[in-house]
Formats: structure tokens, C-alpha cells, sequence
């Protein structure tokens, strides 16, 4: 530990660890230095000048080496003839720093009074107004009057989109930087720049179409002005006017923290609607950064004229409204009489309370459930997974005398499939983490990793077998496929990074895999980790970065992917499908819905699934309930409810007092509008004379989980939402400093123990026998991948992303492309083999792809779950 | 004594008898209000026809009752309702809840709400009591045109209508 360093800030002692700077050192003292281009998350550049404060340094005399003392016995203190940038000096010991003094104050007094010379002052209509710093500091520090003259003002381009999703305002760009830099520091996307100089400085876009990056929500949050502003909420409301609601993004499995801004609005009726997305600080989960997808990606989970209402029934052929009581009666009878052969399938988009109320269900009746997902082994996650503790910012580059850190991401997309951790992970990496990046194809984590390693499509496993061999004295017998990569030296060195590492993690996607592959994929980095004893402590262990925001939590429960599902789908004698739509991914799924077999579906829209339907059960939306999440990182978070649902609630035109009476007289009110998913499985239970399941609230069935499952022992909702003092301090009345990111005051969430199986994990001995995988000698092969921005039912509902999300298309290599005369951008039919859906996509091409392989992207309405053979032709 | 108390008393009745009468026959006629008066809100516009209210929402945030309720929207050349970038797509006030305190006119950046003369504010309901931008945006002035207006590109390019000071 180096020794702290003691300074006097504003006549105040405070001691901070060397090389911090007299801007968060100040934070200590409760002085807000005002600043516009110092981020506590960025280097210092110096460029605004908002920051000036008086600094005084101990005179030594160079003779001696002593300090130089006053007559009264204290040090001398030699003050600079200058002001100094407090965001751009590190403390140092006995240093004075004067921030109130009549000096610093008539320094931000002019740079402010400059700054304004060429600002629009559009406060009243601009987005940022009421949480702009310029306005904050102007109002603390700034001149009442201006000497300049008004018709000077420097005239720019206003109302000057950056794309379809960021609107920027060129007049109120007070040239800070941090947007450029913002860009080139996390999202690695120089996609935005300056051009021209002084004055007539300008931020320039350099893409097509313009802003082309996933992070571009981020710049709005810590533009200091209105000059960076979201479509999206473009004149959406003052933020004062705005209420908050602490929530989960639901997108990904990273588990970002977020604050639904939220307020009640005439033209819905007098509804709540969700004004806008903005991050929420959770160090540990996504710092202070969310990605475009959860900024934007919310709208499907608003009310809507599509949205189920209430329940429908299947009468004479034909899906009709019913009320509930009809709805869960005739589900209790049919579920009750089909006994073991009912099969609950879950999708992972449901909160561990739903999970667990639908497993507890199904199990009382002696049916099977299964999860809905194409990525496999989560069970190896909840064994040798992420233990408390566990922060992608204590990765780096090890201390002294200690190795870096180092991850390995095999088999994934990182950027696509779970953005923010390629973001965090970029970090770490800058920080001297080895990053392993091993993958078939290019991802843009090879930019920060120190190893990039390929391996033939379909060979993942294969990959991490050769990487555990190249550690054993006696090698393994490699599959022919990978034996190119096992002579690569940098195998070898990654391998070594890896074992050799202070701590090491590895994360597994689905890139190119379906839910075997990606099983094999995850033992075979299971058994690396166990190898090389990089398990079991915080900051070691394997992740899945998988498709859904709850797909850890459904594997913590219990839950698994189904391997069989079509025959078990058409087995059973009832069908419970919540949040899960496999007819519309794959047609042949139809086949399992006979006319004899009872089917319930319990869903926010009307599914291709539910159609087929016998009944329908609408359900609230995440941002309507209270529920909990797992994170990939396996911290369980809540999140709370931010809109109520108004349909949800008795008839308006019902008499308040009627309400009031039911609880005197003990008569229950009729259930009315969509329910909460964790409640519909309780309610069935309820009416099969069944007891154990709980539905009076997300609190209690949480509460049931935590008695009930050992991993979750001992969590309550309380423990979910206790937090501690995180660094930087952001998101209070200084929203100049972080941003206008919100502080997290309701919940930083619970890491959760390993799951304790008996014996500890050991490797499993079937891992050396991964199967020999090869392209076929003719034909193409399509392989999935996945892509953040997809057309799958939730982001559809996002209207602003649909020229991001694009037509549907196919990834060909040149020399494939040439051979079957399809160009760039031209049209192809798409034939797969297996399930004969024959489609015409738009095909782009991939100079850097091997020979045969054909990428579809999953949820672009073409039906892959794993490597299919594939037949391209050209069309129109 | 008594016949000076009576003729004294007699002259007074005489007087108010030819004096002109203090009562107005409201609703048929009406008292004028002084200058200074705060009667009900009138949304004013421009003499081409274009609101002056940006929906800015400040009005609302300085009223003392929270009485005022707006959401804004973006203009566009083929739908302008004001000068500026925003307009108010919904402005409501809540009369029964009003004080006439006048804070919102002070906030106003563009003086476009503005406390009138009308003093008429009775209604039988409390619903009634929310009056809506139709029910309080003046009439267009002679020669203006109603909004939304279509206009020419490049014509409004500020986000806010560039001002004079106000004049007393
Ligand atoms: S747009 Fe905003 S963040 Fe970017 S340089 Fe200008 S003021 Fe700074
Ligand atoms: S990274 Fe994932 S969890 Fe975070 S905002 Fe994006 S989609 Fe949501
Ligand atoms: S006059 Fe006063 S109370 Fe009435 S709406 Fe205006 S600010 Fe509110
Ligand atoms: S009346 Fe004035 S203060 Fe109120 S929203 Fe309109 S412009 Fe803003
Ligand atoms: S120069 Fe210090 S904050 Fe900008």
C-alpha cells in the first residue's frame, strides 16, 4: 500500500492515495469543483479551463530538503502566479488548494462568461435544460451579465441529426471532448470527430449512416449541454417533471442497471409512460454505461393497442375473450387431469419469481418442464461460475510480483451478445489483463486482445481441448480439424497467460453453435478452469454470455435447456408455454400442437405459439411488476415497478368505495387485465387445492426462493437492496461531474454463492473425446450467430432501430459468392436442409470468412438453432 | 327637531332616487377590469397566426398549485404551431386549483400566457374545471393563418423565436 498523501483543500485536511486528482480529492471534502471536459471515468485533458483553483505548495529549501517554516512555526506555503487546473494536477504532500477563494471564483467566473459568447441559450426548449451544466454552473459560478455583444453569437447548424438515434445541436457544443473521447476511450468507434478550429469548431460524424455505434446513448449522458440529445425522448418531457423507477435492463445477460424515467401523460389517457432509459451506477455490474439496445430496445414492454388484454379461450374454433375465472378453471381441470403429462416451457425473459412459481407447478403435478434457449451449459455455470466478490474492474494487470489477469472468450461475439462486458472487458484489457479472443472469425475484441486465436468453424470445443492439452506433459489426442491450432506458438502462450494468471475467467457464447455445441463448448472451459484451479474464488470462473437477461437465473433454479423439445413438445398431453414463441423461430414446431393437446400460452402479444393456442393468458411487462434477475455474473438484482397497469386495475367507471368494501366484507374482486407471470402459476395452484405456491407478492415468492433453494439461501429482497458507497460519487446535484447518469440508491444486488453439489466439480473425463467436427466436403453450411440489434419480437417494437436492425441477411464468404455470381448486397434464396424453410435474403459479404460457411443471423425470421447445410442460390 | 331630522333624512332618499344607480345588470352588462387585473389565462399568438407558446413547460414548474400541464412536441415545416423547434401539444390548466398569483406569466419566456380579463370561470363539474389549449388560445389575428401552418424550408431555423425585450 503506498502512504497517502495529506493536503488542505478549502482550509480543509484531507488525505488521498497519490496520483488522485484535486478534483476527486475534493469530493472527499464535500467541494464540488465545478468541471466541463474532466470525467472521473476518462483521463484529464485539460481543455475547458472551468476548473481553476488556487494552488499552494510548501516551499523546500534546496539545501537542506527541509520544509521551510514560517516565523509561527507552520510551513511556508509559495502559492503559483497563476491559476491551476484542479482536474489536471495530482495532490501532492502538504499542498494548499484555495477553491473559493476571490481568485478561482473570478477565473470560472470568465470562462464562463467566454463560454457563453457562443452559446444559443435555448434552456427553455432544450432537452438538457434542468440538468445541463452549463445552467448548473453558470447559476453557482458564472457572470449575471455579459460584456460581449449578443449579434456576435457564433451561429452554427442546429437540428443536425447524427443518425436516426442522436440529434446534435452544433450552436450548444461548448467543444469539451468528451463525446470524441468517450467514443475512442470505451466504445472504440471513431466514428464521430472535431472539425475546424476555434470558433467555428463542429462535431462531425464520420459514418453511414451517422453515429454508427451501439454505445451513442452514452455521449447524451455526459455532453455537458443540450448539444448530444436522444431522438427518442426528444422534447419528451422537462426533467424535472420526471419521476424514477429503479429497474434491469432485459435485454442481455449482463444485467445492466437502469432508472425508467417516468410520468403521466394526457394523450395516454392519464396512463404512466416511460419517458426514457438512463443508466443507474452499479460498479460491479455496468459502472455507469448502458448500451443502445437497453436505452432504446424498451418499447415493446409499454402498453399498446397490440398488447394482450385479457384472457382468450378457444370456443368453436376461434380464440375469444373470457375472464379469468373461466380461463384458470378450465386450465386447472385440463392441467390437473393431464398430470405428468403436462410440459412447462419457459422462456429465460422471466424473472427468477416466475420461474420458480411455474417450476414449483409443473413439479407438484409430476410434469417436465424445459427452457426455452439455444446456449447449453448453465449447469457448469452455477458450479464453477463467478463466486461474490467477483468485479470486471479488479481485472488488470495483476500487482507487483503478480501476473495479469487474463479471460478467455471462446466462441462468442462479445460486443453483440453481451455488449457492456466487451466494453468493461476493453477496460481491463487497457488496464494489462490478457485477453484471449478465441473465436472462428474476426470480433472487434481482437482490437484489445492480446491474443487472437481462430479456429475452424464448428471446433470450439475442440479450441479449448487444445488449449487444456498444450498445458499437460502428455498431450491429448486432438481431433484433425484443430491440429492447425494446436501447432499455433500462440496457443501455447495464451495457454501459459491463462494457467499462469492472478486470476482468470473464461466467457462462452454461441457464436456458431446450437445448444450441444455449446454445451461440449462450455465443459470443455469448465475443465480448463478446473485444470488450471481457476475456480471457486472471486474473479475466476466461467460465464455464459447468454441470449436472455434471466437465462443464469432459470439454470440457478433449476432449469434446463431442453434438448428434445419437439418430442417432448409433442408428447405431452398439456402444453404451458410462458414467454416463449418456438413456432415463430421454427415452423416445424407446429407439427406438436395436435388438435387432442391442451395448450396454454401466457404471453405480452399475440405469439405465432399462442394463436395455436387453446388458452391465452395475458401477463404485465417487466417494466409493470416487481420482480428479480440473475445476471450472467450471477448477482441477483430487482427491479422495481415503473408504470402501473392501468388495465391491470378494476374498471375505471367502478365506484372507488366498491374496492374498499371487498376487504370488509372479505369478498375478492375479480382479476381484471394482464397478471403478473410469477401470479398465473399460483392461481392455477390455487384452484387445484394446492398449496406451497404463493402469488400475494414478488417479495414472498422471493422470500419462498431463498428458504427453498440453497443457493439463494438467506436472500430476501432487503438484502437486494442494500448498497454501499461507490466511487465515483455520481449522479447527485453535480450531474457536471459523472454525467446525467442516476446514483444507485435502491439496490446494488447479491452475488451468489456457488452451488454446492456434494463433492466438489471435477473435470468430466468425456471432455477428450470432443467430436471431430468438419465441413462437409460439398455443400455449404450455415452457421447462427448473433446480433445485437435483431429483428426478434421485443426490438421490433422499437420503431427508431428499424434502419439499424436492416432486412434479414446472410453472411458469404468472396470466393463462395463469386462461384454462385452473388454480389454485395444482392439477393439469394436460402434453402436449409433440415427444417426445408427456403427464404430470399440479402447477402453481404466477408472477404475474411473460410470457404463454405454461410453466417444467418438468429431472430431475422430465418429458423437456425444450430449448424444446418445450407443451399445458396442467386434470386432476383 | 324632528322636521330637520326628517326633511334631512327625505333629501337623501330624494337624491339616491335621482342619482344614477351603482348596480350592474351582470351578466347583461359588464364592469370593466382594471388594468392589472388577473382573469383567466389567454394562450396569445403571433399576427401571422403562430403561437408564442413553446411548450416549455417553465410556467408549469413555476406554478405555485401545479395547476398547469403541458407536453410538448417537435414542429416540423409541413406541421408548425410555433416559431421555435417545440410547441405544446397538450396545454391544460386546472381552474379550480388556479390562485391567479400570475407566477406563470412572470416564467413565461416568450409571453405567451398571459392572465386576461375574464373573470367567467363557473362550471358544474370539476372535469369542466380543466380548461385546454383550445378553450384558451386566442383567436387568429386578422390576416394570420390558423396552425398548424405549412411554410417554407429553411425559414425557422432557430430553436427559439428570437425576442425583444418585454416593453414595460
Ligand atoms: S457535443 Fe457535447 S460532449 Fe461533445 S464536445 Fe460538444 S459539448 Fe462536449
Ligand atoms: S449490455 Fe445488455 S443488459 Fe446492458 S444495456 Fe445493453 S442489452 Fe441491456
Ligand atoms: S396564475 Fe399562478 S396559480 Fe394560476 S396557473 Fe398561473 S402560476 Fe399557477
Ligand atoms: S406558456 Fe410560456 S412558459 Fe408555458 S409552456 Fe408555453 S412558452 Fe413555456
Ligand atoms: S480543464 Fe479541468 S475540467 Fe476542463
Amino acid at each position: 500500500m503506498t502512504k497517502p498523501v495529506t493536503l488542505t483543500i478549502n482550509g480543509i485536511q484531507v488525505e488521498a492515495p497519490p496520483g488522485t486528482l484535486i478534483v476527486d480529492a475534493a469530493k472527499k471534502v464535500g467541494f464540488d469543483i465545478p468541471v466541463f471536459c474532466y470525467h472521473p471515468k476518462m483521463e484529464p485533458v485539460g481543455m475547458c479551463r472551468e476548473c481553476l483553483v488556487e494552488i499552494g505548495r510548501p516551499v523546500i529549501d534546496r539545501a537542506t530538503g527541509e520544509a521551510v517554516l514560517e516565523e509561527d512555526g507552520s510551513p511556508k506555503i509559495q502559492f503559483g502566479s497563476k491559476l491551476e487546473l484542479a482536474c489536471a494536477t495530482p495532490v501532492s504532500p502538504g499542498m494548499v488548494v484555495l477553491g473559493k477563494s476571490d481568485n478561482a471564483k473570478a477565473g470560472r467566473d470568465d470562462i464562463l462568461e467566454f463560454l457563453l459568447t457562443s452559446h444559443p441559450l435555448d434552456c427553455p426548449i432544450c432537452d438538457k435544460g434542468g440538468e445541463c451544466p452549463l445552467q448548473d454552473l453558470t447559476m453557482a459560478w458564472g457572470p449575471g451579465v455579459s460584456r460581449f455583444l449578443y449579434e456576435e453569437k457564433q451561429h452554427l447548424a442546429k437540428r443536425y441529426p447524427l443518425g436516426e438515434l442522436i440529434m446534435l445541436d452544433r450552436e450548444r457544443c461548448i467543444q469539451c471532448g468528451r463525446c470524441v473521447r468517450f467514443q475512442d476511450i470505451f466504445a472504440d468507434d471513431r466514428v464521430i470527430g472535431f472539425s475546424q478550429r476555434g470558433r467555428s469548431l463542429e462535431i462531425v460524424s464520420y459514418s453511414e449512416p451517422g453515429f454508427d455505434s451501439y454505445w451513442s446513448g452514452n455521449t447524451t449522458d455526459i455532453c455537458p449541454v443540450g448539444a448530444l440529445t436522444t431522438m427518442d425522448f426528444r422534447f419528451g418531457a422537462r426533467p424535472w417533471e420526471l419521476r424514477l423507477a429503479a429497474s434491469i435492463c432485459s435485454q442481455c445477460a449482463v444485467g445492466c442497471n437502469l432508472a425508467l424515467n417516468v410520468r403521466r401523460e394526457v394523450v395516454t389517457g392519464g396512463d404512466w409512460v416511460v419517458k426514457r432509459v438512463m443508466p443507474r451506477q452499479n460498479e460491479e455490474v455496468n459502472e455507469i454505461w448502458i448500451c443502445d439496445k437497453g436505452r432504446f430496445g424498451h418499447h415493446y414492454a409499454e402498453q399498446g393497442p397490440k398488447r394482450l388484454e385479457q384472457p382468450l379461450v378457444r370456443k368453436n374454433g376461434e380464440l375469444q375473450p373470457a375472464s379469468w375465472d373461466e380461463a384458470l378453471d378450465l386450465i386447472a381441470e385440463r392441467f390437473g387431469s393431464a398430470g405428468a403429462g403436462l410440459f412447462t416451457l419457459a422462456g429465460s425473459r422471466l424473472a427468477n419469481e416466475d420461474l420458480f412459481n411455474l417450476d414449483q407447478l409443473t413439479r407438484r403435478l409430476g410434469g417436465k418442464t424445459g427452457l426455452y434457449t439455444h446456449m447449453g451449459g448453465g449447469k457448469l455455470t452455477t458450479q464453477v461460475g463467478l463466486t461474490p466478490g467477483s468485479n470486471f474492474k479488479d481485472l488488470g494487470g495483476g500487482g507487483e510480483n503478480e501476473p495479469p489477469d487474463a479471460v478467455l472468450v471462446v466462441g462468442c461475439d462479445l460486443e453483440e451478445e453481451a455488449p457492456v462486458w466487451w466494453l468493461l472487458l476493453r477496460q481491463a484489457a487497457k488496464r494489462g489483463a490478457a485477453v484471449i479472443a478465441l473465436n472462428p472469425r474476426a470480433t472487434k475484441l481482437d482490437r484489445d486482445a492480446r491474443f487472437s486465436l481462430r479456429y475452424p468453424f464448428g471446433s470450439a470445443a475442440a479450441a479449448v481441448l487444445a488449449m487444456t492439452s498444450s498445458l499437460s506433459q502428455k498431450p491429448h489426442d486432438l481431433p484433425e480439424s484443430i491440429q492447425d491450432l494446436s501447432r499455433n506458438p500462440d496457443l501455447k502462450a495464451a495457454a501459459k497467460a491463462f494457467a499462469e494468471a492472478r486470476n482468470a475467467l473464461v466467457i462462452f457464447g454461441s457464436e456458431g453453435m446450437g445448444l450441444a455445441e455449446s454445451a461440449a463448448l462450455a465443459q470443455a472451459c469448465a475443465n480448463l478452469l478446473l485444470t488450471t484451479g481457476h475456480t471457486g474464488k472471486p474473479n475466476n470462473g466461467l460465464l455464459g454470455a447468454w441470449p436472455r437477461a434471466n437465462e443464469q437465473g432459470a439454470w440457478e433454479l433449476g432449469w434446463e435447456a431442453d434438448a428434445n423439445l419437439l418430442e417432448h413438445l409433442s408428447q405431452a398431453e398439456a402444453l404451458y408455454i410462458v414467454a416463449a414463441d418456438p413456432v415463430n423461430d421454427d415452423a416445424a414446431f407446429q407439427s406438436a400442437f395436435g388438435s387432442d393437446k391442451f395448450v396454454v400460452v401466457q404471453d405480452l402479444y399475440l405469439s405465432q405459439t399462442a394463436r395455436l393456442a387453446d388458452v391465452v393468458l395475458p401477463v404485465q411487462s417487466w417494466i409493470e411488476r416487481e420482480g428479480s434477475y440473475t445476471s450472467g455474473g450471477r448477482r441477483v438484482q430487482r427491479f422495481y415497478p415503473a408504470i402501473q397497469s392501468t388495465t391491470a386495475m378494476p374498471p375505471k367507471t367502478e365506484a372507488p368505495g366498491v374496492r374498499r368494501a371487498s376487504v370488509l366484507t372479505g369478498s375478492v374482486p375479480e382479476l381484471q387485465g394482464p397478471q403478473a407471470d410469477f401470479a398465473i402459476p399460483s392461481l392455477i395452484a390455487e384452484r387445484l387445492q394446492m398449496d406451497g405456491l404463493n402469488h400475494s407478492s414478488a417479495a414472498a415468492v422471493f422470500a419462498q426462493i431463498g428458504e427453498t433453494v440453497p443457493v439463494f439461501a438467506g436472500l430476501t429482497y432487503q438484502k437486494l437492496a442494500e448498497v454501499h458507497e461507490q466511487w465515483p460519487i455520481v449522479g447527485r446535484a453535480d450531474m457536471y461531474y459523472g454525467g446525467t447518469l442516476y446514483e444507485n440508491t435502491q439496490g446494488l444486488g447479491v452475488q451468489l454463492e456457488l452451488a454446492r453439489t456434494g463433492a466438489p466439480a471435477q473435470p468430466q473425463p468425456a471432455w477428450s473425446q470432443v467430436e471431430d467436427f468438419r465441413l462437409p466436403k460439398l455443400g455449404l453450411m450455415a452457421f447462427p450467430v448473433t446480433r445485437l440489434y435483431d429483428q426478434g419480437s421485443t426490438l421490433m417494437h422499437t420503431e427508431l432501430l428499424h434502419q439499424r436492425i436492416g432486412e434479414s441477411f446472410v453472411v458469404l464468404n468472396g470466393f463462395d459468392a463469386a462461384r454462385l455470381k452473388i454480389s454485395h448486397g444482392g439477393k439469394a434464396r436460402i434453402t436449409f436442409n433440415t427444417s426445408a424453410q427456403s427464404v430470399i435474403v440479402q447477402v453481404r459479404l466477408d472477404a475474411a470468412l473460410p470457404e463454405r460457411v454461410v453466417l444467418v443471423p438468429r431472430s431475422f425470421g430465418l429458423s437456425i438453432d444450430a449448424p444446418t447445410p445450407v443451399e445458396v442460390r442467386p434470386a432476383g | 327637531m324632528f322636521a330637520v331630522e326628517l326633511a334631512r333624512g327625505l333629501a337623501t332618499t330624494l337624491r339616491e332616487l335621482v342619482a344614477k344607480p351603482v348596480t350592474v345588470q351582470y351578466p347583461e352588462e359588464k364592469r370593466p377590469v382594471s388594468r392589472r387585473f388577473k382573469g383567466r389565462h389567454e394562450l396569445k399568438r403571433y399576427d401571422n397566426g403562430l403561437e408564442k407558446c413553446i411548450g416549455c413547460s417553465l410556467c408549469a414548474s413555476a406554478c405555485p398549485s401545479d395547476a398547469i400541464f403541458v407536453e410538448a412536441a417537435e414542429n416540423t415545416d409541413e406541421e408548425r404551431y410555433s416559431p421555435g423547434e417545440r410547441y405544446a401539444r397538450v396545454y391544460e390548466i386546472n381552474m379550480m386549483r388556479c390562485i391567479f398569483c400570475g407566477y406563470c406569466e412572470d416564467a413565461c419566456p416568450t409571453e405567451a400566457i398571459v392572465l386576461g380579463d375574464n373573470y367567467e370561470l363557473s362550471f358544474y363539474d370539476r372535469r369542466n374545471s380543466i380548461y385546454d389549449k383550445s378553450m384558451l388560445i386566442d383567436p387568429v389575428a386578422e390576416g394570420g393563418k390558423p396552425t398548424p401552418q405549412k411554410v417554407e424550408p429553411g425559414v425557422f431555423t432557430r430553436s427559439i423565436p428570437v425576442m425583444k425585450n418585454p416593453q414595460d
